[in-house]
């Protein structure tokens, strides 16, 4: 009798191994998150480990770059202490309304320039050449047009963010395939009619790459903004770790800017990825 | 009735598409349009379709002059030219937004059972075949009804079997509302096999060269050798239209292509 129990084993086995293997066949390949996520992990864990060990076995000298155990105690100290939540809520308001003007003003520019020649003709030279002039230069005339306090500082944030979206959304509108443009007159569709049905989604794709991309200047520009002078934001945390010699600070301000930033993209990225569905984009394998 | 006449389109270059072509189409009639590169075939068409302007001449269907496309003219690009964010059902739709909601769905979905494609509605045009996207693409024109269909060399990037399965396809499915139809092919069988006039052109400047009304019973066989005679004849008369071509020049102008 003991011989036939692996013969018996096997066929119950096997219908529970099929539905897992129809699974993983439905994904297309994909792998599970969890596992993307675990590899990305790897390089950063093993670079802050060693550099906790080597400070800890006295290899390294910890105080100008402190291991990541003093970093966290002092991202908790901030947190428990209620100001990582008002640096944090003050530089996400900043950049907040700098993105958003920004890219409003980029938006209506980029789209006026990308389907108005006679706009292009008018506002693409000027915009250009200042585009050509470091945004920082601005600096010191934002200060003495708008103080020292909030409006100068995002009007610097949105001038970063203007100019790539100005710069793609009206190139991905003049290289819209002539070829469409063609069915929507065969189907006479009218000026709003076309923009809203073939110049919006054909454009979609480099405008949400956009976004991203001015996203991510805003948050460089945010830095520099508090730079400049302020009384909290995360930039400011930056020069007042330097001012007062602590670049445990310093650091716990970086990573707090790493964080947000990567969320705030992420967030731009998950929201744009339904409409981006149809796309027939390379996907790297393995 | 599709009346054209002394047709001219002289472009800013100064090249003379197309030199005074005179034309009557009967309703439902479908008319071939044959010649090689640069005889002004596409532009003819494309100036039937009121996509370029005429420099002379005019072109009158069903009494009104043509100045702009209208709802009555469809039009199969030689490329499915399918938006590749809009589901195929919504493509084939694209055109009808102006019908009820649930008008444009039975005439989608007839649409779409027609050409055969009815299982792939909510498929993306990425994910379908040259072949499958060209019929997706006919439905699109057929979905209006037009009284008029121009087919500017649908059929020319596809393999040889969908080729001849698409060509079959295209009378059954002209079948139902019988459009007018001219296609424009450099495919002498293509055109042979659909129409009922076929059309040489001559280029430089472009103009009709012979006009033949071949005898041949529908459906009709590309095996039978009268079908094979006329092929012979359509091809010597092509290689007449092109027998003064100055070689190497090929100065077609870009919109045609």
């Amino acid at each position: 009798m003991s011989v036939s129990d692996p013969a018996l084993d096997q066929p119950q086995s096997l219908p529970s191994a099929t539905p897992a293997s129809a699974v993983s066949g439905a994904g297309g390949g994909r792998r599970l998150p969890w596992a993307d996520w675990l590899v990305s992990l790897i390089v950063p864990a093993v670079l802050a480990l060693g550099w906790e060990l080597a400070v800890a076995k006295g290899w390294g000298n910890g105080r100008l770059l402190p291991p990541p155990s003093r970093i966290l105690s002092t991202l908790w100290g901030l947190w428990q202490s209620g100001d990582l939540t008002t640096h944090v809520l003050s530089t996400l308001g900043r950049v907040g309304l700098g993105f958003l003007f920004g890219v409003l003003a980029g938006t209506v520019l980029g789209a006026l320039t990308g389907y108005l020649t006679w706009a292009r003709r008018l506002l693409d030279p000027t915009l250009q050449a200042l585009r050509s002039i470091p945004s920082i230069a601005w600096v010191p005339l934002f200060i003495l047009w708008f103080g020292i306090f909030e409006t100068s500082k995002i009007i610097l944030i949105a001038v970063g963010v203007f100019f790539p979206i100005y710069l793609a959304l009206s190139g991905a509108i003049l290289s819209v395939d002539r070829k469409l443009v063609e069915v929507g007159r065969i189907f006479r569709l009218s000026g709003p009619e076309l923009v809203w049905r073939i110049l919006l989604p054909a454009t979609l794709p480099s405008y949400v790459l956009a976004l991203r991309a001015g996203l991510g200047l805003g948050w460089m520009f945010v830095v520099a903004a508090e730079f400049m002078g302020a009384s909290e934001g995360l930039g400011f945390l930056l020069t007042d770790g330097q001012m007062t010699g602590q670049p445990a600070t310093i650091l716990a301000s970086i990573v707090a800017f790493a964080v947000l930033g990567k969320l705030t993209d992420g967030l731009l990225a998950a929201v744009s990825r339904p409409l981006l569905r149809w796309q027939d984009s390379f996907k790297p394998e393995g | 009735m599709l009346r054209i006449d002394g047709l001219s389109k002289r472009y800013p270059n100064g090249h003379l598409a197309l030199d005074r072509i005179g034309l009557e189409v009967a309703p439902g009639e479908i008319v071939g349009v044959v010649g090689g590169s640069g005889c002004g075939k596409s532009t003819l068409l494309r100036l039937v379709a009121g996509l370029e302007v005429p420099t002379a001449g005019e072109i009158v269907l069903n009494g009104q002059p043509v100045r702009g496309p209208r709802d009555e003219i469809g039009f199969v690009f030689q490329e499915p030219r399918l938006m590749p964010w809009l589901r195929i059902r919504d493509n084939v739709a694209f055109g009808i937004r102006h019908l009820p909601k649930a008008e444009r769905k039975v005439r989608t979905e007839e649409a779409l059972t027609r050409v055969g494609l009815i299982d792939f509605a909510d498929a993306w045009p990425r994910e379908l075949s040259g072949g499958m996207a060209q019929r997706a693409a006919l439905a699109r024109a057929l979905v209006s009804r037009p009284s008029v269909l121009l087919l500017d060399e649908p059929f020319s990037a596809l393999d040889v079997l969908t080729r001849y399965d698409l060509q079959d396809h295209l009378l059954d499915l002209w079948a139902y509302d019988r459009p007018t139809m001219i296609l424009v092919t450099h495919d002498i069988e293509e055109a042979l096999v659909l129409s009922d006039r076929v059309l040489v052109m001559q280029p430089r400047p472009g103009r009709i060269l012979t006009v033949a009304s071949p005898p041949l019973p529908r459906p009709r066989d590309r095996a039978d050798p009268l079908f094979e005679d006329w092929k012979h004849r359509l091809l010597s008369d092509l290689s007449r239209a092109f027998r003064h071509r100055v070689s190497g020049d090929e100065a077609f102008p870009a919109a045609a292509i």
